[in-house]
């Protein structure tokens, strides 16, 4: 099987569930054939396939390119909306907010908002304080939401499928340092099913539980204790949220020991949230407190050994795992 | 002046007893102390909602805001759905989980009812845009009211629809208050329809007290969207008879602006044209006669629902859930 990035997975997926149903269609700045099919190229080929009306770029109007995503999918299409980055969804929270993602429930269930908002964003390429947040635990606060994100090209390619069939609005995050990455191509129709999370690396010592970009560095680190003797089990959520609460459980109650690592800030964080959870449900399992590591509380910094000094470190991860299993 | 037929007369004029039977009923309800709900009250408004829906097809999308009243009724949500949805009941339109500010009934066409001023124009454009994707022949008409015209999505949907040239129709009533804001004191320029130049969109203003002048302005604007020429503002300028929601104070409208209203009231308007196209006195009660019986018994019937079960809280989050 050929190998592919992140962002052919996502391409791939986007150009069959369109080729597959009329009604998908992308809608965001930049996206069309004229502005070169999206700033990081995933709508890239698709205006040539599909038109302009099917891949139409915007106006940079976020309220307008949400509003107009709601709308199309009351009348039955399943639109995906591009928010370039993802600092800009605070143009259009109220739509996200106020109307995708509680429009089935305040209806009875009429009304079910089926979209898929594709944004991108990620700490390390230099784009400052307005460019670069991990907002997820923004939307995992909502009932109504889904928030999906992947950490490799194959994920990408399926999550982005089950995330266009979903009846529900979805929040796919796409981490822009993973773009390049590479999988063996899953092939057409692939689908990786939301709320559910991957065991990307069994062990039996610790769950250290991530997503998206945070899942290269833990899978890093457990291969560097693993010569060490610990025994790191790395658990990739995929979806956010709402979250596979049995594989996280389950995991925990074998392990004893869980840390939770994310890219965005740690205070009020979706860290917080899994650990509480764990703590309420496995307390009979845990050998000690549930740790949670972090972005830095403030805001993403511009210059390059700031904004690395900012993100969590793989040496910050290594510490935290070795404090809990009490080996230093 | 253009003529309008008494067939359609008739519906309008149905349509605009509706809703004002309807605003009359409820807040006897709220007088009484029978229903404790928020309430927003169309008096003063009726003409313009009832002309705007008897311009459009019943598979036409309507996007309103919390006071909806009008578009909803007079688009023919049924009476016992609505008052049922109204007074938080299992049999309502979205089984009393939606209420009096979200009212939904994709049957008649009414897909969102906004309890956030401005947000319905941007969803109005998606729903166009689904028809302009589609081919389904449909047009959607958002209605708003002046406060509105102030909020960044209305400048988005706007530019968004004019560029895309949507089938839709943006109705203002311009009804002189944003929230409890006299117009004066929240918008400087004379005029919300003078905007749609600045988006190169075809924008009217007309008489909303006068069938003559707010229904052909809307068979205008409908027609327009229906042909793919695009969308059209149309600012509808009436009165807010009474405060912002039910119960709330009105004292700060001026009297001279009451004694304007009252002279510009549409009812009385619109019976009188009534009246000069053969309709008679006793034909014209009979209607609203019946029309109160039909409310009557919808109210009674809503009164008598069940409330909706607890579980309810739990469903219709996702689809899982549902």
């Amino acid at each position: 099987m050929a190998q592919i990035t992140m962002t052919q997975a996502l391409n791939l997926a986007i150009d069959e569930a369109m080729a597959e149903d009329a009604g998908v269609f992308c809608l965001g700045e930049d996206v069309s054939a004229k502005q070169g099919g999206g700033v990081f190229k995933v709508t890239s080929g698709l205006t040539e396939k599909y038109g302009e009306h099917r891949i139409r770029a915007t106006p940079i109007s976020e309220t307008a390119i949400i509003g107009a995503a709601v709308g199309a999918a009351l009348a039955g299409q399943r639109p995906i909306a591009e928010i370039m980055l993802m600092n800009f969804v605070g143009v259009c929270m109220d739509q996200i907010v106020n109307h995708a993602a509680k429009l089935r429930f305040m209806s009875g269930g009429q009304t079910p908002c089926p979209i898929v908002i594709r944004t991108t964003t990620g700490v390390g390429v230099g784009f400052g304080g307005q460019h670069s947040d991990m907002l997820e635990a923004w939307f995992a606060h909502v009932a109504g939401i889904h928030v999906v994100t992947p950490s490799n090209a194959a994920d990408a390619r399926g999550l982005m499928r089950a995330s266009i069939d979903a009846n529900d609005p979805v929040i796919f995050i796409e981490n822009i340092l993973c773009y390049g990455l590479k999988s063996e191509d899953p092939g057409p129709g692939y689908r990786v099913p939301l709320g559910k999370a991957a065991i990307a690396r069994e062990g039996t010592d610790i769950s250290l539980i991530t997503y998206g970009r945070t899942v290269l560095d833990a899978l890093a680190v457990a291969d560097d204790l693993a010569k060490e003797g610990i025994s790191v089990e790395v658990i990739d959520l995929r979806t956010i949220a709402p979250y596979d609460e049995a594989t996280v459980l389950a995991s925990v109650r074998k392990t004893g020991r869980a840390i939770t690592l994310h890219e965005a800030v740690r205070p009020f964080g979706t860290g917080a949230e899994l650990a509480a959870n764990i703590q309420e449900k496995c307390w009979d399992s845990l050998k000690g407190p549930v740790r949670r590591i972090g972005g830095t509380f403030s805001a993403v910094p511009f210059a390059s050994h700031l904004e690395q000094a900012w993100i969590p470190q793989k040496s910050d991860i290594v510490a935290q795992i070795k404090a809990s299993v009490g080996k230093h | 002046m253009a003529q309008i037929d008494r067939d359609k007369l008739l519906d309008i004029y149905t349509r605009t007893m509706k809703v004002n039977r309807t605003d009359e009923k409820f807040r006897e309800l709220l007088m009484g102390g029978k229903v404790a709900v928020m309430y927003y009250c169309v008096r003063g408004q009726e003409l313009v909602s009832a002309a705007a829906m008897a311009a459009l097809e019943k598979e036409d999308y309507v996007v309103c805001t919390y006071r909806g009243q009008g578009e909803q009724t007079a688009k023919g949500i049924p009476m016992e759905k609505w008052w049922g949805e109204c007074l938080g009941k299992a049999t309502g339109t979205c089984k009393g989980k939606g209420g009096t500010m979200h009212i939904t009934d994709p049957e008649t066409g009414i897909m969102v009812t906004t309890g956030v001023v401005g947000s319905g124009l941007p969803i109005a454009n998606g729903l166009a845009m689904a028809s302009q994707n589609n081919g389904d022949g449909r047009v959607t008409l958002v209605s708003f009211g002046d406060g509105a015209a102030n909020i960044g999505g209305f400048h988005e949907a706007m530019n968004m629809a004019q560029l895309y040239k949507l089938p839709v129709i943006f109705l203002c009533q311009n009804n002189r208050y944003g929230e409890h804001t006299a117009y004066a004191d929240h918008t400087d320029s004379p005029n919300i329809a003078t905007r749609a130049a600045g988006y190169g969109m075809k924008g009217v203003t007309v008489d909303g007290n006068d069938v003559h002048q707010i229904y052909p302005a809307m068979v205008e604007a409908v027609a327009r969207a229906r042909a793919g020429e695009g969308p059209t503002l149309v600012e509808a300028m009436c009165y807010r008879m009474m405060g912002h929601f039910f119960g709330s104070d009105f004292s700060y409208m001026p009297p001279e602006h009451i004694a304007e209203m009252k002279a510009e009231d549409p009812l009385p308007k619109l019976r009188k044209v009534m009246l000069e196209h053969q309709f008679t006195e006793e034909q014209l009660d009979a209607i609203v006669a019946d029309i109160d019986a039909q409310i009557n018994a919808a109210v009674e019937h809503a009164l008598a629902a069940p409330l909706p079960d607890t579980d309810e809280i739990y469903k219709d989050v996702l689809e899982e859930t549902a």
